[in-house]
């Protein structure tokens, strides 16, 4: 049995209109999940579920082999980082801090060097006397961080934690997550909706849509090997053509597009089953794509409509089979005015989806 | 800029029409006049050294005070737990009952009075002052719940989850969080709420009776009989007494937002 595992849970905010239907997820002790998804999704209520803010209709919310199912917020050892961090506007950073502590009744002379320890952690130190309204962003998601790790939670759930902050700030701020979650081992769920993000701070990710889950893999399974075609969009695979298959080999599928023969290497997990004839939609990254003159396998005809300069590559957009397809390549513009050119598309480069 | 040279001539006129009664009100309290004369012919003093030595007046004066302080509180401790229920939750029926917080925007004051007296005096038969401490308390509860209300609107109710989320009981969580934060909307509520309690004629008029009345009915019928200056005095007082705490609770804590 894993650490966390909601089982069979429909949650929502009215009753009979559940947004999470069926859910299921299990997270490992010391694991850094991460729940990513577009905006509406219901990571939010997922964190909120867990915390127990929302009591699910249906199904278990076991942590730890402890079933908290019809436990109050209160009373499950959780901590909290929210998106707006919630800093108590009125307390000092001090107080903030030792707010979870006076409320767990932590012995009063333990309190001070419990504190202290943890703003050293964040890099706080010497901010204790400081309201909220007195810091910076980044200063206060590290406060809202510390109030929550300093009661030594079972669990730490973060809802997009640095999404307020500026692009160095998230930088920064993301790495000294990563060292604090490899330094205390706590498990933690983060909320976002930035890929690069879920990509470099998980040890698995979770996408989601319209409250399902679509996928659940390492970061290399998500961004290599998306298993649905809503999973590959999401992690950039942006170009899709659509055709049927031909053949079925061990470890490779040949596609035909409009008369083009296609050749795959890259089968997902979905794909295992695919036998000719099938319909399928074939995915691929704009950077993936390469523009010739020449015809020959994985090529097919395609029309430049235009090109941007963009510095070190070029983004083009064409026409292929009916489909806008953008392309990016190094080096500069093509010379030229050939407007009628081939794509190929490498076979480790493409994906399979069935449609 | 020939419109904001109207703009500001319109803005200047409502400015007169707003200002200009409350102005003429002061400079003819100085009066050496005994009847209301404007532009006064002389100064002096005598019609504030009448106020302060009017019995009913001081008498009055204090039952206003007493009235509204009590019935202010009461409303206020009931105002705040309606209010938050009414921000925070959804329950059937929450739009009647928005809809009665803003009566007293849109039920004139008269019949408000009369329906309290039919009420207390009537059919429950309660005592002349504890029908006017109950009529007061009645009226204000609205305004209380309503300035109560937006402060909470303002408040993220993210805040009160973290305070949950490390352990405190939502109702702890209310004391210990929402309440400090809510602060300047309970001050407006409170200044709000007795304003309109120290001011009220038309609920207190019927809710007065033998030996019990409150400073604005009092006036009235000082009105009735003498037409001199002495009201204008005791407005002046009542103007700059309302004007030093409003501008005070606004200093400290910014209050005008919630009004
Ligand atoms: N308090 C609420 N009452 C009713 N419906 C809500 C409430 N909060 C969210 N929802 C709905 O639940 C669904 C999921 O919302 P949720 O907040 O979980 O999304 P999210 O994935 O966190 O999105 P975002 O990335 O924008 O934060 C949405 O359709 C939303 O409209
Ligand atoms: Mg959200």
């Amino acid at each position: 049995m894993s650490f966390i595992e909601l089982t069979n849970i429909d949650a929502g905010y009215e009753k009979g209109k559940p947004i999470l239907k069926d859910f299921h997820v299990s997270v490992e002790q010391g694991e850094l999940v991460s729940l990513l998804g577009p905006s509406g999704c219901g990571k939010t209520t997922t964190l909120r579920t867990i915390a127990g803010f929302i009591m699910a209709e249906k199904g278990k919310v076991v942590i730890g082999g402890r079933d908290y199912s019809n436990v109050p917020p209160n009373k499950r050892n959780i901590g909290l980082v929210f998106q707006n961090y919630a800093l108590f506007p009125h307390l000092s950073v001090y107080d903030n801090v030792a707010y979870g502590l006076r409320r767990r009744k932590v012995a009063k002379e333990l309190i001070p060097e419990k504190i202290a320890n943890v703003l050293k952690l964040v890099s706080l130190t010497g901010y204790e006397k400081r309201l909220p309204s007195e810091l910076s962003g980044g200063q206060r998601q590290r406060v809202a961080l510390a109030r929550s790790i300093v009661i030594e939670p079972d669990l730490l759930l973060l809802d997009e934690p640095l999404s307020n902050l500026d692009a160095k700030l998230r930088d920064e701020m993301r790495a000294e997550l990563s060292r604090l979650q490899h330094q205390l081992g706590i498990t933690m769920i983060y909320v976002t909706h930035d890929q690069v993000e879920a990509l470099s701070l998980s040890s698995r990710i979770i996408v989601m849509n319209e409250g399902n889950i679509e996928q659940m893999g390492t970061p290399e399974d998500i961004y290599e090997r998306p298993a649905t075609p809503f999973v590959a969009n999401f992690v950039g695979f942006d170009n899709s053509l659509t055709g049927t298959v031909r053949a079925v080999q061990k470890h490779r599928v040949t596609v035909e597009v409009n008369g083009s023969s296609f050749v795959s290497t890259r089968v997902t997990q979905v794909a295992g089953g695919l036998s000719p004839g099938d319909q399928v939609a074939l995915f691929f990254r704009p950077d993936d794509t390469s523009l010739t003159d020449e015809a020959g396998e994985n090529t097919i005809a395609g029309e430049i409509l235009y090109v941007n300069y963009q510095g070190n590559t070029s983004s083009y957009a064409l026409k292929v089979d009916q489909e806008s397809i953008r392309a990016v390549m190094p080096g500069r513009p093509m010379s030229g005015d050939t407007r009628e050119i081939r794509m190929r598309i490498d076979p480790e480069k493409l994906i399979i989806e069935r449609v | 800029m020939k419109n904001s040279k109207i703009l500001i001539a319109i803005m200047a006129l409502m400015f007169v029409f707003l200002i200009g009664p409350f102005v003429v009100i002061i400079i003819s309290s100085f009066s050496n006049d005994a009847v209301m004369r404007f532009p006064p012919r002389g100064f002096s003093l005598q019609w504030y050294e009448k106020v302060l030595n009017i019995q009913m007046f001081q008498t009055t004066f204090w039952m206003s005070l007493k009235t509204g302080l009590a019935a202010t509180f009461t409303a206020l401790l009931l105002g705040v737990p309606v209010a938050y229920t009414n921000v925070r939750f959804r329950y059937p029926g929450k739009n009647v009952l928005e809809l009665f917080f803003s009566s007293p925007a849109i039920v004139p004051g008269l019949v408000i009075g009369f329906s309290l007296l039919r009420f207390f005096i009537y059919v429950t038969q309660v005592p002349i002052l504890l029908g006017l401490y109950l009529g007061h308390t009645a009226i204000l509860f609205p305004y209380t719940v309503r300035v109560v209300s937006a402060s909470l609107r303002n408040f993220d109710p993210g805040i009160e989850e973290a305070a949950v989320s490390l352990g405190s009981t939502p109702l702890h969580a209310f004391f210990a969080v929402v309440l400090p934060n809510i602060r300047s909307g309970l001050v407006a509520a409170f200044i709000l709420a007795f304003i309109t309690s120290f001011n009220n004629v038309p609920v207190s008029l019927f809710l007065t009776g033998p030996g019990v009345a409150t400073l604005p009915i009092q006036m009235l019928i000082y009105m009735e009989y003498y037409f001199d200056p002495t009201i204008s005095a005791l407005s002046s007082i009542l103007i700059v007494l309302t004007v030093i705490i409003v501008q005070a609770a606004e200093k400290l804590l910014g209050i005008s937002k919630y009004m």
